[in-house]
């Protein structure tokens, strides 16, 4: 069980002050200056032996990804683009980093936009997060007002600009180059890679896109050291995450503890356990709505951390638990993602455009019952005509989630026809 | 007839919109943030500032079309790209809304916590019967919306720009009966919540803190 001197979300739940003077008094912005001394290449070299996985879902090395951006100029200014529009359904972390710990992520865009040769920062937060952004654009001018960031930032030398940018309510800006596109003044559609980012983002010119929570942390990491970071967690999956449980547990929460926790621990340490007990659980979304569920059998062994839930055909994702108790119409919490996906869908791709709507209207008719059994294999067909066929990872985010409800609970979706035809076969003798 | 779909004529377009002066200020501020010629950047905080005008001078915070073509020669893009972006960003009104837009959350993680009852509950308060509608009064408009971001806190019902959190059926009503004797809440949760911690106070965090320790001590 992780302590609280190895948290680094010290602030997570807002009881202490947000301003510069609290944070100070939690450690953020001490010795900045001398962490920026380190140069480039020692940061990034730190970053990586850290072990630290992107927190945005896809769990990329961040070292890595930052280690992509171009050593020196060619002209082109370099940017660095934090992606705070939170948006997976089941996923509410990035939230309390910016209405609680805004300095951690302040700090952390110094160093990672030093780190990569940016003068220019961009956050982008959700436009449902309205005070949140507030919240971070006054702890913004309070770091300038101090000098931490602007001309000369902590009298590092280094000049740096950081800005808020509120998008307006799509889902797919939180796909980095739909992100790129819409901070450029665009519909939010995915860009074909490649070019990537790192060659050819905003304003065409060499970005890097990273989530809230990888950028907060670095902060810490630098501070205490790659050894500590990765004494945490499991191997290839080190550190701490903020994990949020949602759903049918007794007391829904958000709590940071190492990866790779049991599912079960995280659920009955931290969120008062499963509504009527373990027992009482049906199935678990482990990473945000986009992983397939796990069935109860899996959820009593499985440990929470990219790896392990790989292994058992899901994934971390944004380690967002979605937890439903026996009581669930499993059928009807998937179509109602299938109907999310249907919405947010660009519209760009075809398969992606089509399949999402074929996939809603399956599962509405799957929620009823009115369906012949062997459309079980068709939902499943179709799921498999969008996986990998779009631009973006939007496709497979709608895919699979109808994928792990065939996977695991067929006799479910069977069972719902028979009803069906059970119910409609009187008014058919008539 | 109010609105024809063949020649799309709406009768409640204004012919006109023109910043006022606190959104003029608010431009120049806007403009700063993006280099030179990448002005097109603006576009979401332009039509963020046509929605706030309009709610302050109209009580309605909408975007009306006249002000796309407007903010279209502010960012010198060509009209259409506003529209695009106008109609493919949900947080953007294209016809005139209630006082207070209620936009309730029905994606899995609400519904699992009881949404169903969050939207009967806004429907029978505000005399509404269906998504998009606006109370006779003028004062509710009801929206459903996509995942808000506050999942640990569901059922979620955001009020123009504030979120209220584990809410029921009564704490609906009696949320919507405050609106409507003009005395909001705060937001957040509404069953004293402490942000995201768990109901009854945090599990961790409880120690005292310190800072972690200088680089090198450990």
């Amino acid at each position: 069980m992780l302590s609280d001197k190895d948290r680094i979300f010290t602030n997570l739940y807002g009881l202490h002050d947000w301003r510069l003077k609290g944070a100070r008094a939690r450690g953020d912005w001490d010795g900045t200056a001398a962490i920026l001394a380190r140069g480039r290449d020692a940061i990034i070299a730190e970053v990586k032996a850290s072990g630290l996985r992107g927190r945005g879902g896809a769990g990329f090395p961040t070292g890595v990804k930052w280690s992509f951006m171009p050593k020196t100029s060619d002209g082109r200014p370099h940017y660095l683009v934090v992606n705070a529009d939170e948006s997976e359904p089941g996923t509410c972390k990035d939230r309390d980093i910016l209405r609680h710990d805004p300095h951690k992520l302040i700090e952390g865009c110094l160093i990672a936009s030093f780190a990569m040769g940016a003068h220019v920062a961009y956050i982008y937060v959700r436009g449902e997060f309205y005070n949140e952004a507030q919240r971070l654009e006054a702890a913004i001018a309070e770091a300038y007002e101090a000098g931490l960031i602007g001309r000369n930032a902590c009298g590092s030398g280094w000049d740096f600009d950081l800005y808020v940018h509120r998008g307006a309510g799509a889902y797919i800006c939180g796909e980095e180059t739909g992100l790129l596109e819409s901070l450029e003044g665009k519909k939010g559609m995915p860009r074909l890679k490649p070019p990537f980012p790192a060659a050819v983002g905003l304003y065409g010119c060499p970005t890097t896109v990273n989530n809230v929570e990888s950028i907060a942390v670095v902060p810490t990491i630098l501070r205490r050291g790659a050894a500590w970071f990765s004494s945490l967690g499991r191997p290839n999956n080190t550190g701490t995450k903020i994990f949020c449980i949602s759903g049918h547990v007794n007391k829904p929460c958000n709590v940071e503890e190492e990866l790779g926790i049991p599912l079960r621990e995280l659920i009955e340490r931290y969120a008062g356990g499963v509504r009527g007990g373990w027992d009482n659980l049906l199935a678990v979304i482990p990473g945000g709505s986009s992983v397939p569920l796990i069935p109860r059998e899996i959820c009593d062994t499985v440990l929470m951390d990219f790896d392990s839930l790989r292994e058992v055909k899901s994934g971390l994702g944004t380690a967002a638990v979605i937890v439903m108790d026996k009581s669930t119409d499993l059928i009807r919490a998937i179509a109602r993602l299938s109907r999310f996906y249907k919405h947010e869908s660009c519209g760009q791709c075809t398969p992606c455009r089509e399949g999402t709507g074929w996939l809603m209207r399956m599962m509405d008719r799957f929620v009823v019952g009115d369906a012949e059994v062997e459309e079980i294999d068709a939902l499943e067909d179709v799921s498999r005509l969008i996986e990998g066929h779009t631009i973006c990872a939007l496709g497979d985010a709608a895919a699979w989630p109808v994928q792990g409800l065939v996977r695991h609970f067929r006799p479910l979706l069977e069972e719902r026809i028979a009803q069906y035809k059970r119910a409609a076969m009187p008014r058919a003798a008539e | 007839m109010n609105e024809d779909v063949r020649t799309g004529f709406e009768a409640f377009q204004p012919e006109t919109f023109a910043f006022d002066e606190q959104s003029e200020a608010e431009i120049e501020k806007i403009l700063r943030k993006y280099p030179p010629g990448r002005q097109a950047s603006a576009v979401l905080p332009l039509l963020y500032l046509v929605q706030n005008q309009m709610a302050r001078q109209t009580g309605s915070g909408w975007v009306p079309r006249a002000a796309m073509d407007v903010v279209a020669k502010r960012l010198e893009m060509p009209p259409i790209r506003v529209y695009e972006v106008a109609t493919f960003y949900t947080m953007f009104q294209l016809r005139p809304v209630g006082r207070f837009h209620l936009q309730v959350c029905t994606t899995t993680p609400c519904w699992l916590r009881g949404s169903d009852k969050v939207v009967a509950a806004c429907k029978q308060e505000a005399g509404i019967r269906g998504f998009g509608e606006t109370s006779a009064d003028g004062l509710f408009t009801l929206s459903e919306v996509e995942c808000l971001g506050a999942c640990v806190n569901a059922p979620v019902l955001q009020i123009n720009n504030d979120l209220y959190e584990d809410l029921d059926a009564e704490r609906t009503i009696a949320l919507l009966q405050a609106f409507r004797r003009g005395e909001p809440p705060p937001p957040g949760s509404t069953i004293g919540r402490i942000g995201s911690a768990p109901e009854g106070g945090p599990m961790t965090l409880i120690s005292e803190i310190e800072p972690p320790p200088a680089p090198g001590a450990e």
